[in-house]
């Protein structure tokens, strides 16, 4: 399942949900990022992130489809927040659950880094002193095309 | 937008820029995204941005495209900065 959505979320609660996927389950793996305090700029206040409706959630049914055919998913979450974050806010949720260890990391890694290339979603870094569009890193695109 | 136009769309830094959320604009046979970047150029200021030296992405109804990707009547087009999520 994916959410779009400006309000939190509860990581006890997903895990939760993730463990109820039925018995063939052995393995849960999931990240949470979280707003830190520097980014393109030192300073950071929060960020502001944008992004593309319909499109996004096209996007990661994609990537979650492609993580199900390269590994065992018995099920994945992903929540990405969108809107005015904070400091220390949590931003984005990966979880999957697979027979194994080794299939829950690497889909969940996966699926981070496809994501992080490919879902139309764009951060706003805020601070005293402006506003600015964080830029692609290459360091990103690198860890997602390793994946291909 | 009627049955011979079709849509724009502008996200993040790019719509910010250039001032502009959303353009009709009128089909034509043939007409790729690649065309469309490089009319929309044309206009100048910040909208030569569109031809410059930062990547520009393109998303044809909802799915990512190419410079030679056609565009059709009722074609929902966007055109966007590298994404920055996750």
């Amino acid at each position: 399942m994916i959410s779009i959505q400006n309000e939190d979320f509860d990581p006890a609660t997903e895990y939760q949900r993730l463990r109820d996927s039925g018995a063939g389950t052995g393995a849960i793996a999931t990240f949470t990022g979280l707003v830190r305090d520097s980014g393109d700029l030192s300073d950071v206040q929060g960020l502001y992130l944008e992004h593309y409706p319909g499109m996004t959630e096209q996007v990661i049914e994609g990537l979650v489809a492609e993580a199900s055919s390269r590994w065992d998913v018995r099920q994945a979450r992903v929540i990405h927040r969108v809107g005015r974050l904070t400091l220390q806010d949590q931003i984005v949720f990966v979880g999957v659950c697979s027979a194994h260890r080794s299939d829950a990391f690497a889909a969940c890694q996966f699926l981070m880094d496809a994501l992080k290339t490919s879902a139309p979603f764009w951060k706003k870094e805020i601070t005293a002193s402006g506003e600015h569009w964080v830029e692609q890193k290459t360091s990103d695109v690198a860890r997602s095309d390793a994946w291909k | 937008m009627t049955a011979d136009t079709f849509t724009v769309r502008f996200f993040a830094r790019l719509r910010e820029e250039l001032d502009t959320e959303q353009l009709t604009l009128p089909a034509e046979p043939g007409l790729t995204t690649g065309a469309i970047l490089a009319s929309l150029a044309e206009r100048g200021g910040a909208w030569a941005q569109l031809q410059g030296k930062q990547p520009v992405m393109i998303a044809v109804n909802q799915a990512m495209a190419k410079l030679s990707t056609e565009v059709r009547a009722g074609d929902e087009v966007a055109f966007f900065p590298p994404v920055t999520g996750g």
